[in-house]
């Protein structure tokens, strides 16, 4: 992804006129949208291979008798392309009010993924609302997994294949496939199960990629009664080394959801069930939200200046009476770097001894 | 790690060893599975037909504690069907000759003894990742938590330096770390040894360069290790401070580490939830959690970034550095008058040669992975181009050793421990995630199907688990992940607190626990549950 085509050598084609130069192996829809040229696309996902499913991407390549997919065609020399025709915004009006009418676009809450409004503001963009094809719905909700993470809501379905090949080749999971095409299209596992019966691991990469929120972020959707609009902070998942980076998604002082970010550095894109999914504890309940200190055998809740001059006081009368190797700090391998570093600072600083460690031993 | 996460996608053979990847590091996990769907061919060794030995070309299952005999016989087929990187041992290496003899004893057959891996699968291994053009070994603590660690990583260096595995893309050895900021707490000094920077305290250089910043003179003796403190404390040590770490539910011997808790004179936890450490301390800290701070944190390929507050801190919670100012002024410690984690970072930055060329403004898109020796420097993801810290490489001589305690008539049955995919640690957190709680409800001991049977238990019922240390009551799962004659189960659940068990023995270096041994015996629950 990243490196791809940099050993390619430079070639040439002719995009909506201007000569645009691209590397071998670049398809069509990447030379355009590096030119910002941006085609249209339902089924595309830039870590996954091409699957030239939608016909959104559509181009016009001279020479050719019918437009082709440009996200599965490979630029080649000498290429006369365009993307904008007339004739092609037509073709893509019609394919998505088709989409559309099968597939309920409006109101699809963002708190469902990552892509979930791509349809809805393709359909907006090209104003189409589907009234033309009055006809059958697609697919149908699957109500029977209660799973509290991802909800599957087939109604909105458009066999973009997304999900399957996310799973399949960013995951390698295979816990998913299409059962069915057209109406009666759903995502379905082994057996037609529960997704925990199945090979899956949670790690909402389906959800995410999904463009219409057919599969959708049901710990996120907690808060779609209260919640309009939220904000995202770049952060990092505070739970395994790899350093998955995130995006917090949060209103008013509250978190909502965790997303991962696309263009996060260790994961590209990728989490794990707990990255994704098990952020709830920071505002939990049970949260320590004031200071403690034993009385009489039981902590009560206290002030700061009560706490720290009693927390304080320990320490000094234990130096006091039995010198300053008695005291010993442990770090956290959670807290982030300020955290153990003042910890160490303080243990060493404070009382000129290395008797600090962190909780890596165990 | 030696080499960054996206070379996982590259090697053309991959060794995994004591790393249940899949479930303890799932996004790592599938860039090998991208790299296997490339070709790339996979080696395991692990005791349990972990998911990751599924997909393995060569599953070595050895017997849990037996990593130096497996490994040390895979050096000695290297050696014998001369699979070595001349060059590279030439060049860059030293002690070869004598470990070239050292690994003449430890034949495929000798290790089979002791590994009950067969000894022709042995063979296979060693030549698949013999011949590598690019070969990377991945490890976690199923190689370090052993009283031979050290010796098991000594064992995974010199396979690499016989092979000349380092120092490229798609090679290198790389220890996954488990915690999101285990890699920092280490990088940022917070050992018995090292400054900041790994800068080791014993070097009065480096007492002069701290006093410098500190103003304070700071002991050139080392001090001790976490395991050591526990063991004297009530005796020697008097009180602890210690920041976000369950260390009643997360070390073994649980029964031990609570009495040497609660003999302190004086204990202060700082944490985000009343943990079972918490309490027992005489005062407790309210930390701001993550999405509620500012501040870093080092990954296991050693990339500095930027974590950030999404929201406030609930109630009166405060970040560490602003709790540990706190107390500081109190006791009249300076050097503590920081205005925001940018302040703290940057100070660590000034005092680390690793960090060095990084600042709080550099790390804003996590770009850098250390060492960052100066200013400008674009940072380091492949370690040890052309050469190692102290220059040559040097090959050891680790002999294998017999774990700490083996299985006896009393003992019949190893037990290892390790992690689920949906929770973290000690579940202080993810116990609080209703997604996770969904998942993983239960702490379940892993037994196989025959076992079940042989030892009169049945799947589903409860069964009592004791070691020469403790008892717990657990219920029982069959399962053919688990071996014959092997058990396991995870250390997240307080209810089922598998550390009463744990704790028979100590790296004598590092003084890192035997968690992934311990003999037990199992026996099916009586109505009345245990004490
Ligand atoms: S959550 Fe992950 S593993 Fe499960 S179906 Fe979706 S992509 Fe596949
Ligand atoms: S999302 Fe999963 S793999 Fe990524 S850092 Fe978090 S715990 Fe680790
Ligand atoms: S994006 Fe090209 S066919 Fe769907």
């Amino acid at each position: 992804m990243a490196d791809s085509g940099s050993n390619g050598r430079t070639r040439s084609l002719t995009l909506d006129g201007d000569e645009v130069s691209f590397q071998e192996g670049e398809s069509l829809y990447e030379v355009a949208r590096r030119n910002r040229r941006p085609v249209p696309t339902l089924c595309y996902d830039d870590r996954l291979e091409a699957f030239g499913a939608c016909r959104l991407c559509v181009v016009e390549i001279e020479g050719m008798k019918s437009p082709a997919a440009s996200c599965t065609t490979e630029a080649q020399p000498g290429m006369v392309v365009r993307t904008r025709t007339e004739e092609l915004e037509r073709q893509r009006k019609i394919l998505l009010e088709m989409v559309v009418s099968e597939n309920p676009a409006a109101d699809i809450s963002p708190l469902r993924g990552h892509a979930s409004q791509e349809l809805g503001q393709l359909a907006e963009e090209y104003g189409a609302d589907g009234s033309r094809f009055q006809g059958a719905r697609s697919g149908s909700s699957y109500r029977g997994d209660p799973n509290p993470m991802i909800l599957r809501d087939y109604d909105h379905c458009i066999s973009c294949y997304r999900c399957v090949r996310v799973c399949a080749e960013q995951e390698g999971d295979y816990a998913i496939s299409v059962a069915n095409r057209g109406f009666q299209t759903s995502i379905t596992t082994e057996f037609a199960g529960r997704l925990e019966n199945s090979e899956c691991t949670f790690c909402g990469q389906c959800v995410q990629t999904c463009p219409t929120g057919a599969l959708a972020d049901l710990r996120a959707l907690q808060s779609e009664g209260e919640v309009k609009d939220f904000e995202l902070t770049r952060s990092i998942c505070p739970f395994c080394g790899v350093g998955c980076s995130v995006d917090i998604m949060s209103n008013d002082d509250k978190i909502i959801g965790v997303r991962p970010a696309m263009d996060g550095p260790a994961n590209e894109g990728a989490l794990c069930v707990k990255g994704q999914f098990s952020w709830d504890w920071v505002q939990h309940t049970d949260r320590l939200k004031t200071p403690l200190v034993r009385e009489n055998g039981v902590l009560v809740e206290t002030d700061w200046d009560t706490a720290l001059n009693r927390a304080a006081e320990g320490f000094r009368k234990v130096r006091e009476q039995h010198g300053r190797h008695a005291i010993y700090g442990i770090a956290s391998g959670r807290a982030p770097h300020e955290s153990s570093y003042a910890m160490q600072k303080f243990i060493r600083a404070g009382f000129g001894t290395n008797q600090i460690d962190n909780c890596s031993r165990a | 790690m030696s080499n960054p996460l996206v070379d996982m996608e590259k090697p053309d053979v991959i060794f995994c060893i004591g790393t249940n990847m899949t479930v303890t590091h799932p996004v790592a996990a599938t860039r090998l599975k991208k790299a296997m769907a490339r070709g790339a061919k996979l080696i395991v060794a692990d005791p349990r037909n972990i998911p990751l030995a599924h997909k393995a070309d060569v599953h070595l299952p050895l017997r849990v504690g037996s990593d130096t005999a497996l490994l040390g016989a895979m050096a000695h087929v290297i050696a014998r069907e001369g699979l070595m990187d001349e060059a590279f041992i030439r060049d860059r290496t030293e002690g070869f000759e004598t470990f070239r003899k050292h690994v003449e004893k430890f034949t495929p057959e000798w290790a089979e003894g002791i590994t009950s891996v067969p000894a022709a699968d042995i063979e296979r291994a060693a030549i698949l990742y013999g011949k590598a053009e690019r070969g990377a070994i991945y490890y976690t603590l199923g190689v370090t938590e052993h009283i031979c660690g050290v010796d098991n990583v000594q064992s995974l260096c010199n396979l690499v330096l016989m092979t000349g595995n380092i120092g490229r893309e798609g090679t290198g050895i790389n220890p996954m770390r488990g915690q999101n900021n285990i890699q920092g707490a280490g990088d940022t000094g917070a050992l018995p040894n090292n400054y900041p920077g790994f800068q080791p305290v014993v070097d009065p250089a480096n007492q002069v360069k701290f006093e410098k910043a500190w103003g304070t003179k700071i002991d050139l003796e080392k001090g001790i290790t976490k395991v050591r403190a526990l063991e004297i404390a009530g005796e020697e040590i008097l009180a602890m401070l210690i920041c976000g770490e369950n260390t009643v539910v997360s070390d073994p011997d649980r029964a031990h580490c609570e009495h040497a808790l609660k003999s302190l004179d004086h204990l202060v936890v700082i944490d985000i939830f009343k943990t079972e450490t918490a309490e027992i301390a005489d005062v407790v800290l309210p930390a701001s959690a993550w999405g509620e701070t500012d501040g870093t944190y080092t990954n296991t390929e050693r990339r500095v970034q930027r974590v950030r507050a999404a929201v406030k801190p609930q109630g009166l919670a405060r970040p560490d550095w602003w709790i540990l100012a706190q107390l500081a002024t109190r006791l009249g410690i300076c050097g503590f008058e920081w205005n925001g984690a940018r302040e703290v970072f940057d100070e660590l930055c000034k005092l680390s040669p690793t960090y060095y060329g990084l600042d709080w403004d550099l790390v804003e898109e996590g770009r850098h992975h250390w060492p960052v020796p100066q200013k400008g420097h674009p940072g380091t993801p492949i370690l040890h181009i052309g050469e190692f810290p102290r220059g040559r490489g040097l090959f050891m001589t680790p002999e294998y050793r017999d774990p700490a305690e083996t299985i006896d008539d009393e003992y019949p049955v190893w037990l290892t421990t390790g992690r689920r995919l949906a929770h973290y640690h000690t579940r202080t957190m993810t116990g609080r995630a209703v997604g996770s709680e969904y998942l993983v409800p239960e702490e379940l001991l892993e037994v196989h199907p025959d076992d079940v049977e042989n030892w009169g238990l049945e799947d589903g019922g409860d069964a009592v688990l004791s070691s020469r240390r403790g008892a717990v009551l657990i219920k029982v799962c069959a399962t053919t992940q688990s071996p014959r004659g092997t058990v396991f189960c995870s250390f997240s659940f307080d209810d089922v607190p598998i550390n009463a068990l744990t704790g028979s023995g100590y790296d004598p270096i590092t003084d890192t626990a035997e968690l992934k041994v311990c003999p037990v015996r199992i026996e099916p629950a009586q109505t009345d549950p245990v004490p």
